[in-house]
């Protein structure tokens, strides 16, 4: 593996190597000193091209926990604003001798198009609406942590899963993981080729919901409603809210995941997110181990065989 | 051409463990405050085998965990990437304990360099002892064992097998010999 | 400035393929100046091996981008018309979305006394429709159309108002020139830069619904209907756009289309075998499989009787970006031959007759310019091309300025291996003589 681009392209041998090696990453941050000497020497990049302050802390602290130098440019500031294109960017942090790259992109495939002039890891921190790996892995981490695996689990992702990275990244490991996956959102919003894959593709949240184990809420974004592809947030919220009435529909162990940062009383109830269903806080313990497993997997070896 | 010469069976390694336990009950007047820690892999089911023979022996179990020092190495770059294993130690069973290091082979001395550092993130302990199964030798660290299973002197083209039911279903040690063709290739 | 050397040029036992007089044979065909002249008039000829060689008279790509004035950085009309020779064209058509746009009779003028300067390819040049292409207020079509304006088009965006539409297309009446529609419904396709359809929702990249630009076909097709006007579709890429050419055929609708040959070649997979390299990035977008058969059985059937290159270059710098915010386009001229070789003749789906009707008297009917045929007296505009040549693209290598193509690294076969405009060889074994 020479870069975390997608989970996509990912065998399913692959993701439960890094899921394993996550879960042992988890145990480091239980410990008194957090912070083992693996990437001693190594020196990381954050590259944010958009605001992301929660990812990009859950990846420093996994760089650092791993004892990597990280620095951290963002888009304000840096020479990009200058005129800077981002591939001359990137080829001048390469020649710093950097050893690998963290990219966040709001267009899709930027990462693909770094890794392909960089000879060290890039690592897809999120980009556009095409996927974020980091937090694919971390939510199988999380519902494996409460079910023990996703072999047969239904999980239903609510929400703008046409636009979310987050969806489509949970997609790819959920399949592989063996899950049946359903998504749930208004149509506008729903990518309807999905069912190509094997994901239902449902307007309908009660079909969406009923039986499921794990619900993934995902955040939604305000400016849906200037590209008039929603009404008001409160009848998205009557119609596609995680409530404790909509919530009454699933599986009563049912989980609920959301990647943060919440819309409370849009996309999901207050109360659901304080409830013991939530794994939200979980989730974001997890988001470290993970990165420090796709760190050490990308940084911490010579060459793969 | 490989050779191979088996150098302990089941009986020899299973009296060896029994006498390791004898001596560190001695030497540490009994088991308390006592923390087995084996290294990953080999070096688990062997501190569980020796904390079966303490109990055994005192009536009294110590706290086992196991570590793994694969996120220690300081060879990183020159190997392939390989997994790092579930460490399960927690910092009561550091602070103020005495460890004994448990491991399968002791060779040149750099897997208990990368468990002692290790130990240090989880705690200060009173003392840390080593127990190997075979000292084969050739340290490149000022490091020694405490308990030894049997001592065997090799030389570099060498390589000791040490195979455990637990993981390999068979209780043998075996030294295999390499042509010095095949190890300089 | 043509030079009127009185050279003569007898190019022997080649294949004419001369869809102007329905004529594909093997000929011998002479020049005399600048004008195919008859055997019997000279013994002077400097002959010219034909054997195993197509010879096609007055090759057209009606729909290019030569970006002068305004965006020389991406090509100009030097750079773009030896890139046309070097492709085996004799004549184009330039679009007018530059920098200003070509709305005014004199810069329909200074277009073509620079082509008759280079005397590398006839320019037939298009005239907005709109002033400054802005959608609001009509140009001076007439006034265009005495300076030698052959068809108006606001390509590069569409016409969405309506109105404005219906008003070009009756004045077109009047005209005897092509309303040259870049049909898509700019709402419709907002934040899109691929095919919407499986694919772009896999890879996360904004999607352009056919039905964006079969809407527009449709409405357009209803005005050329409600004005009697003369309605042509550029770069049709959509099943509905199809079905409305065929109503407006059923109706008698003065209404015709183009394809361009990379919606032919490629499909939207190709964006992920370039893995979001702007490479693919192209308005109208590559479609799917299902779409692009589609588009073949119109081409061989005659609902679509142009096919035109859409060429259009940009520069290295802007296709080094994400795709998002790379430019769309492709760099066409040089890959046409080789492209619809590829498409059409490998597998015989199509008479080389009927093949190049859609690159020479298509076009010519559609923008109403006359051109005879390869009989004596006619200008010498003709190209040779090596039906067998197998040959790799590579962008790197061509005239144009725009290296942007998504066939880098193809194996195509047919080319141009020499090209004439008014009896001078404007590119001989793929050298751009000027």
């Amino acid at each position: 593996m020479q870069d975390l681009l997608d989970l996509e392209s990912l065998s399913k041998q692959d993701i439960i190597g890094l899921l394993d090696l996550s879960q042992n990453m988890v145990e480091i941050l239980d410990r008194p000193i957090k912070k083992v000497p693996t990437l001693r020497g190594k020196a990381i990049v954050n590259l944010f091209f958009e605001p992301s302050t929660r990812t990009r802390n859950s990846f420093e602290l996994a760089a650092k926990y791993l004892s990597a130098d990280v620095i951290n440019v963002q888009k304000s500031g840096s020479s990009v604003e200058k005129g800077e294109t981002l591939w001359d960017t990137a080829r001048n942090l390469a020649e710093m001798a950097v050893d690998g790259v963290v990219v966040r992109h709001q267009v899709s495939g930027v990462p693909q198009q770094l890794a392909d002039i960089l000879d060290v890891p890039v690592i897809n921190a999120g980009d556009g609406s095409h996927e974020h790996p980091t937090q694919g892995l971390l939510d199988a981490l999380t519902i494996t942590q409460a079910k023990g695996s996703l072999a047969g689990l239904k999980v239903a992702i609510i929400g703008d899963v046409l636009h979310s990275r987050v969806a489509r990244s949970d997609i790819w490991v959920f399949l592989a993981l063996g899950a049946d996956v359903v998504v749930s959102g208004p149509p506008a919003l729903l990518p309807q080729k999905y069912e190509e894959f094997g994901v239902e593709v449902t307007a309908d949240l009660h079909r969406a919901l009923t039986d499921a184990d794990v619900i993934q809420v995902l955040r939604l974004q305000r400016e849906r409603q200037s590209s008039k592809e929603l009404p008001s947030l409160w009848e998205y919220h009557l119609r596609w809210g995680i409530t404790s009435h909509s919530l009454s529909w699933a599986h009563p162990d049912a989980i609920v995941l959301h990647p943060g940062p919440q819309n409370r009383g849009v996309e999901i109830d207050s109360e659901i997110i304080e409830s013991s269903r939530s794994r939200i806080l979980p989730q974001v313990r997890n988001g470290v181990a993970v990165r420090m497993a796709v760190l050490f997997r990308l940084l911490g070896g010579g060459h793969d065989e | 051409m490989k050779h191979r010469a088996l150098l302990m069976d089941e009986d020899a390694i299973r009296r060896a463990l029994m006498r390791i336990a004898h001596e560190i009950v001695e030497h540490n007047h009994g088991v308390k405050n006592l923390t087995l820690v084996g290294i990953r892999r080999r070096g688990v089911p062997l501190s569980e085998r020796i904390a079966a023979n303490l109990m055994a022996i005192e009536n009294e179990a110590p706290d086992v965990g196991s570590l793994d020092i694969g996120l220690y190495r300081d060879d990183l770059a020159n190997r392939p990437f390989s997994p790092v294993n579930q460490t399960s130690i927690r910092a009561q069973m550091v602070d103020r304990k005495t460890i004994v290091l448990v491991d399968d082979v002791l060779f040149t001395g750099r897997t208990v360099r990368a468990a002692l550092d290790a130990l240090s993130d989880f705690g200060r302990p009173t003392a840390i002892q080593l127990a190997v199964l075979i000292d084969r030798g050739h340290r490149e660290l000022p490091i020694r064992a405490d308990y030894v299973g049997k001592n065997i002197p090799t030389s570099r083209l060498e390589r000791i097998h040490v195979e455990v039911k637990e993981i390999d279903g068979i209780d043998r040690v075996y030294v295999e010999k390499m042509d010095v063709a095949e190890e300089t290739e | 400035m043509s030079s009127k050397d009185e050279t003569g040029w007898l190019i022997k036992d080649v294949r004419v393929i001369d869809p102007f007089r329905n004529v594909d044979s093997i000929e011998d065909v002479c020049v005399d100046g600048d004008k195919i002249g008859s055997a019997s008039e000279r013994k002077d000829y400097v002959p010219v091996d034909g054997q195993g060689l197509w010879l096609v008279p007055r090759l057209i790509d009606m729909h290019v981008h030569f970006r002068e004035p305004g965006f020389e950085n991406k090509e100009d009309l030097q750079s773009g018309s030896r890139a046309a020779a070097a492709g085996g064209f004799t004549a184009v058509c330039t679009m007018p979305n530059t920098h200003p746009v070509i709305d005014i009779p004199s810069l329909i003028q200074w277009q073509q006394d620079q082509a008759k300067n280079m005397g590398l390819v006839h320019i037939f040049p298009i005239g907005a429709i709109s002033k400054g292409q802005q959608g609001q207020e009509l140009a001076d079509l007439y006034q265009m159309t005495r300076a030698g304006a052959v068809g108006f088009s606001d390509d590069g965006h569409a016409v969405m108002d309506a109105r404005l539409m219906r008003a070009a297309l009756s004045y077109s009446t009047t005209l005897g020139r092509p309303i040259i529609q870049h049909a898509e419904d700019h709402e419709l396709t907002a934040g899109g830069v691929m095919h919407e359809g499986s694919i772009s929702q896999q890879m996360g990249l904004g999607g352009i619904p056919e039905e964006a630009e079969s809407v527009m076909v449709w409405r357009d097709v209803e005005l050329a209907g409600l004005t009697g006007g003369i309605l042509h579709v550029a770069h049709v890429s959509a099943p509905g756009s199809l079905e409305a050419l065929e109503y407006a055929k059923r109706r008698n609708l003065r209404v015709t289309a183009e394809v361009s040959p990379h919606h032919l070649l490629l499909t939207d997979a190709a964006i992920r075998e370039w893995n979001f390299n702007p490479v693919t990035k192209v308005n109208p977008p590559l479609r799917t499989e299902g779409t692009r058969q589609l588009l073949i059985q119109a081409v061989r059937q005659g609902l679509i009787p142009v096919i035109a290159s859409d060429h259009a270059p940009h520069h290295q710098d802007e296709k080094e970006l994400p795709y998002d915010e790379a430019p769309f386009g492709i760099s066409g001229l040089e890959t046409f031959i080789g492209a619809i070789f590829s498409v059409f003749m490998v597998d015989g789906l199509i008479s080389p007759l009927d093949l190049f009707r859609r690159v020479t008297v298509g076009p010519h009917k559609v923008l109403g310019i006359h051109y005879p045929g390869l009989t004596p007296g006619a200008p010498a505009d003709f190209t040779l091309i090596d039906p067998q040549m197998r040959w790799v693209v590579d962008g790197k290598k061509f005239y144009s300025r725009g290296k942007n193509t998504p066939l880098q690294g193809t194996r195509l076969q047919g080319r141009s291996v020499a090209t004439m405009v008014n009896g001078e060889w404007t590119m001989r074994d793929q050298e751009v003589l000027k």
